[in-house]
């Protein structure tokens, strides 16, 4: 099989609930191997969009291939060779981590010694070999979104869905689990990843899709997107909320681009620095001023004219 | 890191198994759950019919001389057979109200499954011979309990349990489906117990025939499940079971696993196949 072939491909892909059309003809392709990504506020469609994929959810148009398959046909067999991590975990909270392991295992038609061997093997994987035969229900957050990780491995699966994975998780646990994604990738496992974090997009996607509305808006990976958006730099001048407007004018013509946010005014330039003197020379005096570089957020904001988060 | 997690992931190791198998698998799971949590679910499941047995047949049924009423035998032979029924249509009813709910709302663990190769119609059919597992269960226990409390008169005995099973059963499909459109908190199913199962469990025939009902309400009694059953079981028990009308409940009972069936395989793909 070629490297660069697409292994799920969307064209018009269309999702209608009743009279809410949560996914509005999207066309996306993502290939073997590959990390990808479903950027987007919450109700962007993201999660719709990854139920599709993983043939839990018939599409309402559109073309859809997973593996070279029809969902719509071939359902089970696809679902055989993928793996599914929910946004919200559904592990089986009165078995043992193991438990839960081995037996999700049987249903993808392992045998018992495989799903033996498979539990203990995964475990290590997830670091949960301490908690093997413990509960799940006390074990943290961060241990209950790896054992649903480890789960959806069970089957060796070819692509791994995961919709928002690192949602409500502290940052330690959010770093634990980014470095085992990174490593199921550099084995080969192609990853499709839906998030509004923007960092984590940042970390985990070679090429990502920014969806709003139903719709797709841009598409490239995280650098080809910010260089096309945004500029290499960001100066975000901070004020008590509504003394921002006044600055606006004195500020337009020291930035390629100048966006009014409530509480601060961000000017995208090349030279932040730069941008800092001018300001203060024409006695623009912010609360705080901060240089940064540019990231997806300024991408979104750019594109829907709106943050991510909140 | 072992081999298996270090070879690339070419081919995945997953397969779709036939329908039975994954029906098979799924209780598997079950029974995985189940030998970890079997004392809080035993009292429900085992040994519900059994104080029934103890409090009516033998408690209650010492108190009552055998007569006409009682077809002539003991109180306890008179309401043995039946307080099995009702006991495992009790059983079979709870099992697929709450629990089923739960499995698509709070424990979620349906969605899990739906994620995997086995398909809702498997899930709903696993789901069910799960139920009849348990009500096999406690059917074998009340049979000896009942045995050695001298509550069988014949070796028509023996056809109790099977008949039992399948009205607890054919009760309990229905109630599947329902449970799985069900999208409110389930103080529904404590309406359903004691608006539908309690009633049943007093007035059609379990304790004394319908035949001392007001001639207004005996039909209420004549289209519940339970007294076909109890007309089953207790023919088959305390013989002067006739062909016809014992083919006429044997065929509403099946009617109701049929349909209970059809509908509950079309309400999990519904709720889950969104």
């Amino acid at each position: 099989m070629r490297s660069d072939e697409a292994i799920i491909s969307g064209t018009g892909l269309v999702k209608r609930f009743a009279d809410f059309e949560a996914v509005r003809g999207i066309d996306f392709q993502v290939r073997r191997g590959e990390a990808f990504g479903f950027l987007g506020p919450n109700g962007a469609g993201k999660s719709s969009t990854m139920r599709m994929v993983s043939c839990m959810s018939p599409r309402s148009g559109g073309e859809l291939r997973v593996l070279g398959m029809d969902p719509d046909r071939k359902g089970p067999a696809i679902r055989a060779r993928i793996g599914v991590v929910p946004q919200q975990d559904n592990l089986d909270l009165e078995l043992t981590v193991r438990q839960n392991l081995q037996v999700y295992g049987r249903y993808f038609g392992l045998t018992r010694k495989e799903v033996r061997a498979k539990a203990v093997e995964l475990m290590e994987f997830a670091r949960l070999t301490d908690r093997a035969d413990h509960d799940v229900q006390p074990l943290s957050g961060g241990m209950k979104r790896r054992l649903t990780i480890a789960r959806a491995l069970v089957n060796d699966p070819e692509v791994l869905l995961l919709d928002e994975p690192t949602t409500g998780l502290d940052p330690q646990a959010r770093h634990l689990l980014w470095e085992k994604l990174f490593q199921l990738k550099q084995r080969g496992v192609t990853l499709i990843i839906t998030t509004h974090y923007m960092d984590e997009a940042e970390q985990l996607c070679d090429r990502l899709v920014v969806m709003d509305g139903g719709k797709i808006v841009a598409e490239g990976s995280p650098a080809e997107l910010i260089t096309r958006y945004a500029t290499r730099e960001v100066l975000e001048l901070r004020f008590p909320p509504g003394d921002q407007h006044a600055a606006v004018d004195k500020v337009r013509d020291l930035a390629e681009r100048v966006e009014v946010l409530p509480d601060r005014l961000l000017l995208y330039t090349e030279d932040g620095d730069a941008a800092t003197t001018r300001a203060h020379d024409r006695g623009v005096r912010p609360i705080s001023t901060l240089v940064r570089r540019s990231s997806l957020e300024d991408v979104f904001l750019r594109l829907t004219g709106r943050t991510l988060v909140d | 890191m072992t081999a298996t997690l270090d070879r690339p992931t070419a081919a995945a190791t997953g397969s779709v198994v036939g329908a039975w198998r994954a029906v098979w698998l799924r209780v598997e799971g079950r029974w995985t759950w189940y030998r970890r949590h079997w004392t809080a679910s035993l009292l429900a499941s085992g040994l519900q019919p059994v104080l029934f047995l103890a409090a009516m047949g033998i408690g209650f049924g010492s108190q009552v001389r055998p007569g006409p009423l009682t077809d002539g035998v003991p109180y306890l032979a008179y309401v043995a057979p039946t307080i099995l029924v009702s006991g495992l249509i009790t059983v079979g009813v709870t099992e697929a109200g709450l629990p089923v709910l739960s499995g698509f709302k709070w424990k979620q663990d349906y969605w899990a499954v739906a994620s995997s190769p086995v398909s809702s119609g498997q899930l709903f059919g696993a789901e069910l011979v799960w139920i009849a597992l348990r009500l096999t269960f406690g059917a074998a226990v009340y049979l000896v309990v009942a045995a050695v409390a001298g509550g069988w008169t014949s070796a028509g005995a023996l056809l109790v349990p099977p008949i039992a099973i399948l009205a607890g059963v054919a009760c309990a499909a229905p109630v599947m489906a329902f449970a799985a459109t069900t999208k409110g908190d389930g103080h529904v199913f404590a309406a359903v117990n004691r608006f539908v199962v309690m009633p049943m469990t007093l007035f059609a025939g379990t304790f004394f025939p319908v035949e001392r009902l007001p001639l207004p309400v005996r039909p209420l009694a004549w289209i519940s499940p339970l007294w076909h059953g109890n007309e089953l079981v207790r023919g088959a028990a305390l013989g002067g079971l006739r062909w016809w009308p014992a083919l006429g409940h044997l065929a509403v009972l099946v009617a109701l696993l049929v349909v209970g069936i059809a509908l509950g395989r079309r309400a999990f793909q519904r709720r889950l196949v969104v």
